[in-house]
């Protein structure tokens, strides 16, 4: 039998305020244990939380970049647990009246365009971490310099159907928090979270199989394998017969796959109940339209816009939008010249290859729009071959300097004048009779080889138009 | 007069023109202290050494050098706060409650902190897990609970004014069996912050004092919207003493008879009858009213404040500070032993109860069905208040019971609360004075309950009784 998977992931991503969410203690990231702390995030006796009205507007501006209905008026619950990293003996969340629900955002699959709708959006605060000792090191270790810092918490609904879609669901998200400056949205550092509801059910049923929860996977990579590991699993247990069991399942990346966390008999009850410590959270119609005005161009307007205004294809307006700064470069390096096409080839190709080759970030480019644009005009204009183009490329990335200058000074300027391309035409004519009698006997292909002979004597300077012209002309006249 | 005897604005006075020097009011105190309080148990821990060593360095304000007790249950910055629990026996808190700081700006002198039922759980301190204090009337009986030390201390003028909180009742019912003035304020009215909360939505601190003119003055101290507790409210602190003209003609009496019915002590019934007789006679108007969601109040009280108790006592697990368990196996049992040891009968009782009513499954039959008697208790008192200025009932069904009479049955014990606890789940203001004494020699209460924010209206009316009764001019029990 043919076998469907369905997903829905729950995401939790870090707001990049600088104070937490519930108190005024840094969120700064790695300081020493428990330095970022104070009797409200240490849940001393009496102490009270009071809401970051910073991390209001990020969540809201989150929730807007995600198409979000933001609810005026939502409610602060407390989710009781025991844990060592939970100083008060529960989080404090958002419950039965979250902050913002129904959204969607699109991702771009093989298939094409295909939407992922988000049942809910709601703010909540982080725990500390335990650390156990290590080697003879009975002991354990509570840091809280992380409890209260804000998070929000993102449910998707089970739209996702393959582990790729989940992992572009997700590039997808950290793309638009990036955008729009809430979060740093890096898996590796923990600013964004992923757990996952996975379930399979016969492929066309519109029945919902069992579902596990999986958690522990801590990059893009690991949510793609932990997916693809669980969904055969679940496929070999319903093909010998048996029946899923819903539990929750950790993701072991050193086995590669997933094991029984706790049984469903074994989950917490957290006996939510509204927090009495919080007013509910009121927002004005202006205060959300502020918010509305506030966000930048969001990720998927920008790549249509790119599509219609500069002519590009689905696929590059995609790349170019994935990453704002890039998306900025890109624009920049068009506005100096026009040649949208062109420079987008320029920077996908030759700027994005170099850069993933050295491990950088567009914004650690040793090479700015300026430079793009004067190079691609270079070509343009005739100044410069393309090949040329890719030397002068090199020459920018590792050494830097004005286009111009460098081509002047290296000597790299185009040989345009007819009679000095004449005279290396006769030579090569000259010297290569075998190629010059096979393309008077009509295998005109040869004459690739012809060019490419002119070109290396003229080092790659000389106009290909031009001396494919003139060899043309020539040969024409011996065959006439 | 004893400089021990006299109230906080005659301190206050007395300081304010030299005619006393703080130093002379604190050994006065000091000495009374030494004198009885072996008898009555009021004070957990006594703290003579700091306030010998600064009362001559306070600053005049407000509270010009005046020795008062605060409940065991506030924040005092370097002073043991232990809630009369073992798992807080050694907690020292780095930070004031507001109301501690508000005090300390007004120059006021910590004489000691005092005793109450474990996290303020209980009506008679019996419940405290070091002693049980006694009611200086009659030293075979209890003082009330759960703030039974800071009404003690005042009625044996161990103080010149006291600090109390109040949940169910909690400073009202102890104040008048110990025949002294309490007041708990609007919800809101007073900052929680530093208070160590049993029940967050019903917990008010208020003033425990000699008289009615104290309590006002005290509550301008300490009243006021705080940035630290989100729950406070932006209400003009009003000056309360102002309010105190005695004058009541013309004024709008409802009497409850919910409050009158069987189960109250004759005794008590009539004297309180007989002052609002007095009033009456002195042109104000009286009339019947109902109350008719009384006889839920205690029910939805037992469920809403073990609830959020159950979810406030969470953070007392061993990890972070107080007691922890000396011997344990692992997390697991590190919680248990610590929680087991570290907290007594009533609380785990209540632990028990809020954990249940929570629980899934359960939360609609009990904790969301009492929060919706909650709105009608409170609609009850909004009905009457469109007529009436003040409702007037007893404090307590009755005058103080013998240590050890109730404390084995916790059922009859949660029926002390019957005439206080539906202020608390409304929100709403009272006061507690003395207004006669019964048969035994035992102090009786009288509650003058107001609307929102009008604690004003309800001091004058008690100030009008306590004027006119001279109740501390006649009775004073007998320590010496």
């Amino acid at each position: 039998m043919e076998y469907e998977a369905v997903i829905g992931l729950e995401v939790h991503v870090q707001l990049a305020t600088k104070s937490k969410i519930f108190c005024s203690c840094s969120t700064e990231f790695g300081a020493a244990p428990n330095t970022h702390v104070c009797p409200v995030c240490l849940g001393m006796p009496g102490s009270l939380p009071v809401l970051n009205e910073k991390a209001v507007e990020y969540a809201v501006k989150a929730a807007l970049a995600l198409n979000c209905r933001i609810n005026l008026k939502s409610i602060f619950a407390r989710k009781n647990y025991f844990y060592p990293d939970l100083p008060k003996g529960y989080q404090i969340s958002q419950y039965e009246e979250p902050l913002a629900e129904e959204g969607y955002i699109e991702i771009e699959t093989e298939e094409g365009t295909k939407r992922i709708r988000i049942k809910r959006v709601h703010m909540e605060e982080d725990a500390g971490k335990n650390i156990h000792g290590e080697g003879n090191d009975p002991y354990s270790y509570v840091d809280l310099n992380r409890a209260g810092i804000p998070l929000i918490e993102i449910v998707s609904e089970p739209d996702i159907s393959s582990p790729a879609e989940a992992r572009l669901y997700l590039q997808k998200l950290r793309t638009i928090m990036r955008y729009i400056g809430v979060s740093n949205a890096d898996m590796e550092k923990g600013e964004l979270r992923c757990d996952a509801n996975v379930s399979v059910r016969p492929k066309g049923s519109d029945k919902l199989g069992v579902k596990t929860e999986l958690k522990n996977m801590n990059s893009f990579r690991h949510v793609q394998r932990a997916l693809e590991y669980e969904i055969e699993r679940q496929i070999e247990v319903l093909e010998e017969g048996g029946e899923v069991v819903q539990e929750t399942r950790l993701w072991n990346p050193h086995l590669g796959i997933t094991e029984t966390m706790r049984k469903k008999e074994e989950e917490h009850d957290y006996r939510y109940f509204p927090e009495p410590d919080l007013v509910p959270l009121v927002l004005g119609e202006e205060f959300v339209e502020r918010m509305k005005a506030e966000l930048p161009e969001l990720p998927d307007d920008k790549k249509r816009r790119f599509m219609e205004e500069y002519g590009l294809s689905a696929y590059d307006a995609e790349v170019l939008c994935a990453d704002k700064a890039l998306a900025d470069f890109y624009e920049e390096a068009v506005k100096a010249h026009d040649n949208p096409k062109a420079i987008a080839n320029w920077v996908m190709v030759e700027l994005l290859g170099r850069l993933n080759k050295d491990g950088r970030s567009i914004s650690e480019s040793p090479v700015a729009p300026m430079q793009v644009a004067k190079l691609v005009k270079l070509i343009d204009d005739g100044v410069i071959s393309g090949k040329i183009g890719k030397q002068l490329f090199d020459i920018l990335y590792r050494e830097g300097g004005d286009p111009e200058v460098v081509v002047k000074e290296r000597g790299l300027v185009q040989i345009t004048d007819t009679s000095q391309i004449e005279a290396v035409v006769d030579e090569v004519i000259k010297e290569c009779p075998e190629e010059v009698n096979k393309y008077l006997a009509g295998k005109t292909k040869v004459i690739g080889f012809l060019v490419g002979q002119v070109m290396k004597k003229t080092r790659g300077k000389a106009n290909p138009r031009l001396v494919n012209e003139l060899l043309r002309k020539k040969l024409d006249e011996l065959k006439g | 007069m004893k400089l021990y005897e006299l109230t906080l604005t005659q301190v206050r006075d007395l300081v304010d023109k030299g005619e006393v020097k703080p130093s002379e009011v604190l050994e006065a105190v000091v000495g009374r202290i030494e004198k009885v309080e072996e008898r009555v148990k009021a004070y957990i821990t006594l703290t003579f050494d700091e306030a010998f060593s600064s009362v001559e360095s306070k600053k005049l304000g407000r509270l010009s050098a005046v020795p008062i007790a605060v409940k065991d249950n506030i924040c005092t910055k370097g002073i043991k706060t232990t809630c009369a629990s073992k798992m807080l026996y050694n907690f020292v808190p780095p930070y004031d409650a507001t109301v501690v700081k508000k005090m300390k700006k007004e120059g006021y002198v910590l004489i000691g902190k005092t005793n109450l039922d474990e996290f303020a759980m209980g009506s008679s301190t019996e419940n405290s897990a070091f002693f049980t204090t006694r009611n200086p009337w009659d030293l075979e009986r209890v003082p009330g609970g759960s703030s039974g030390g800071s009404a003690a201390a005042v009625a044996a003028d161990m103080c010149i004014a006291a600090i109390g909180s109040d949940t169910g009742g909690s400073i009202r019912q102890p104040a008048s069996f110990c025949g002294v003035v309490g007041l708990k304020p609007t919800y809101g009215r007073v900052s929680r912050y530093g208070l160590v909360a049993f029940a967050s939505s019903l917990d008010q601190i208020g003033p425990i004092t000699k008289t009615v003119e104290d309590a006002a003055y005290l509550l301008e101290v300490i009243s006021g919207k705080d940035e630290l507790d989100s729950t406070s409210a932006p209400v003009e602190v009003e000056k309360f003493t102002k309010a105190l003209t005695g004058e009541v003609k013309g004024l709008k009496i409802a009497l409850p008879k919910e409050y009158f019915s069987e189960g109250i002590d004759p005794e008590v019934k009539e004297a309180v009858l007989k002052c609002v007789r007095m009033l009456e006679s002195e042109g104000a108007h009286v009339d019947e009213v109902s109350l008719p969601h009384t006889e839920y109040a205690i029910s939805a009280y037992y469920i809403v404040a073990p609830a959020e108790a159950s979810s406030n006592l969470a953070r007392y697990d061993g990890v972070k500070y107080g007691f922890r368990a000396e011997e344990y196996t692992d997390l697991i049992d590190m919680y248990f032993k610590t929680r087991s040891q570290g907290f007594g009968n009533e609380v785990k009782r209540r632990i028990m109860l809020g954990t249940y009513s929570l629980a899934s499954g359960y939360y609609d039959a009990y904790y969301l069905r009492a929060k919706k008697v909650r709105t009608l208790i409170r609609q009850d008192f909004e009905r009457v208040f469109k007529d009436f200025d003040v409702i007037i009932t007893p404090t307590s069904p009755t005058t103080a019971f013998k240590i050890g009479e109730k404390a084995s049955d916790p059922l009859t014990m949660y029926l002390s609360d019957i005439f206080t606890v539906s202020v608390n789940l409304a929100g709403i203001p009272a006061v507690s004075i003395p207004c006669g004494m019964s048969g035994e020699n035992l102090p009786i209460g009288l509650q003058v309950i107001g609307n929102f924010f009008e604690e004003a209206k309800i001091l004058n009316v008690a100030y009008a009784v306590e004027k006119r009764i001279n109740f501390r001019e006649n009775n004073s029990p007998n320590l010496d």
